[in-house]
């Protein structure tokens, strides 16, 4: 097993908008980023289990150019308005940040 | 981004490359809704002065227009008054001759009401409900303008054009739209440049970027030197800020980069082909709200006692009820809607709150008591009301009189002020003759001229 960061150059998160929050899961290397594809684990289901959105609120895609994932979910709380936490969104990603993801043909 | 700065070395070297115009974004939604609220630009006073200075004696001194959107932070009328005043200073203070359009963006309510009424608006994903009655108690309501206010500002002959809240594609693809480039090479170059060098494999600092579009591709660069743009960074813009990777909505049509390639030119330089616009069927307008959400004022404190630590549900749980009780006693008219006590608790789940997957505490716990009322006297009355039960509530396992949390402010409370929300996320279906975007145009030195 390894650790999601490990074979990211960058996993980020920010605002599409006020009302939406959108992830990048930047890969390293095309070998790593194919091999996520293949073995398909960034999927809707672990956005919508980590961040507690329905399934169908999950858009996920996958972006050959950038060798990264983009996966874009509601945000609980607009932006800068009562109750939120961050309002440009920037510090969501840290749960993926050491998510263990297994690594297949490299291992 | 106006006012975070560049290297003016960067703009030189840019200018020397002999570009058409120079465009710069100006504002966005990003960091909330406070600057479309207030008119308030969240970068200093000093700092716009200082890029729109070189940027207005750049484009005078090689003859080329200079592009503003999203003025002053948000792109509200009074954000675009405020970067007008400063522009007029540079003009008079640098003795410039020129022609400058402001469009305006803010919208009117009796007209909204109307378009709502007719069925002309539609709610984009994850909106909050559009009524009459939110259309009445915004703030500011901006609609986010294409390219089309600029190109008619730039073909009535202005030199600066100072645009309300635009999109952000919209300042740097209307120019070569207007002279006829391929609108798939403009849009997609437009979404590159907008951020400035963010498109750039490492960059240190704000800076800047240069576009040449040549037919259906376009080559992206940094001016200086020492950043290098590969086709990865500049595939990887297109996921900036954005929804959808491959998608760009505009109000006259979608940029589709589904099927764009990027190839290195050298090892700075990169080559874009394939990019497509597609015109859409229905122009829209999105249209963007602001609304007052109240009155805070908070207070930071910090827990160190490990048995309030063992079970700070439970103590803040009996804050909540003794704070409401204390409320009672001191307002018996109020009800419990008036008000709002929020715990932001740092070191367990204060980064994502109800989303936090570990919620686990440390050694010490930040606190951030946040409290919210219809008028400052009374929220600022909870909040020093929220911060002396916090303070004093019985913990369990001690005996006697407790003081519970750590103040490392004297004059303990903090005045928010007024706080915003954004409250509206809807396009708009204007018909031709509507004028949702007021252009007024002004020569310099002085002489008023004709208003459209």
């Amino acid at each position: 097993m390894a650790k999601l960061r490990e074979v990211c150059r960058l996993i980020r998160s920010k605002n599409a908008g006020p009302f939406e929050l959108t992830f990048d899961i930047m890969f390293a290397e095309e070998k790593t980023y194919l091999e996520a594809k293949t073995l398909n684990y960034i999927n809707r289901e672990l956005f919508a289990q980590i961040y507690g959105v329905r399934l169908e609120d999950v858009k996920l895609y996958a972006y050959d150019p950038a060798i990264s994932f983009k996966v874009t979910i509601p945000r609980l709380i607009v932006s800068g308005a009562l109750g939120d936490s961050d309002v440009y969104g920037c510090q969501q990603f840290a749960p993926l940040a050491n998510l263990e993801i297994p690594t297949g043909s490299i291992a | 981004m106006l006012g975070t700065g560049f290297p003016e070395e960067s703009l030189q070297k840019g200018l020397a490359m002999r570009p058409h115009f120079i465009g710069v974004d100006a504002g966005s939604t990003d960091s909330g809704p406070t600057d479309l609220a207030t008119g308030v630009c969240r970068y200093s006073e000093a700092a716009y002065r200082r890029d729109l200075k070189l940027l207005l004696a750049g484009a005078v001194e090689n003859n080329i227009p200079l592009i503003i959107g999203s003025a002053g932070g948000a792109g509200g009328d009074k954000n675009v008054d405020w970067t007008k005043g400063l522009i007029e200073d540079i003009i008079s203070q640098l003795n410039l001759s020129l022609k400058m359009a402001v469009i305006y963006s803010g919208q009117d309510k009796d007209w909204l009401k109307q378009k709502l009424a007719a069925g002309k608006i539609r709610l984009l994903e994850n909106a909050p409900e559009l009524t009459a009655s939110v259309i009445d108690e915004s703030i500011t309501i901006v609609g986010m303008m294409g390219s089309e206010p600029i190109i008619e500002a730039l073909n009535n002959g202005a030199n600066v054009v100072l645009a309300g809240r635009a999109t952000d594609t919209s300042i740097f693809a209307s120019l070569p739209i207007m002279n006829g480039a391929h609108e798939g090479s403009a849009w997609h170059a437009a979404k590159i440049l907008e951020c400035g060098a963010a498109a750039v494999e490492h960059r240190p600092s704000p800076d800047c970027m240069f576009a040449t579009i040549q037919g259906e591709s376009f080559i992206i660069q940094a001016p200086n030197e020492a950043l290098r743009c590969t086709p990865t960074s500049v595939a990887a813009h297109s996921l900036y800020e954005n929804a959808d990777p491959f998608k760009i909505i505009e109000p006259s049509g979608i940029l589709d980069t589904t099927d764009s390639i990027y190839e290195a030119v050298n090892d700075k330089v990169v080559k874009v082909t394939g990019s497509k616009f597609e015109k859409s069927e229905k122009f829209t307008i999105k249209l963007e709200g602001t609304r007052l959400a109240g009155y805070q004022t908070i207070v930071v404190a910090g827990i160190r006692d490990p048995l309030i630590l063992e079970s700070l549900d439970k103590f803040l749980e009996s804050c909540e009820t003794s704070i409401k009780k204390r409320i009672k006693n001191t307002y018996p008219d109020l009800s419990e809607d008036d008000w709002k006590v929020h715990f932001r608790v740092y070191g367990r789940n204060g980064v994502m709150e109800k989303r936090e997957p570990t919620p686990v505490i440390g050694h010490e716990v930040g606190l951030i008591i946040e409290a919210t009322a219809q008028t400052q006297k009374l929220a600022s009355s909870i909040a020093s009301v929220a911060r002396h039960q916090t303070l004093h509530v019985s913990v369990p396992g001690w005996f006697g009189f407790t003081s519970n949390i750590a103040l490392p402010y004297g004059a303990n409370d903090l005045v928010r002020g007024p706080v915003y929300e954004f409250n509206i996320n809807a396009v708009v279906e204007p018909d031709p003759t509507d004028e949702m975007f007021k252009t007024f145009y002004f020569d310099y030195p002085k002489v008023e001229s004709e208003v459209k």
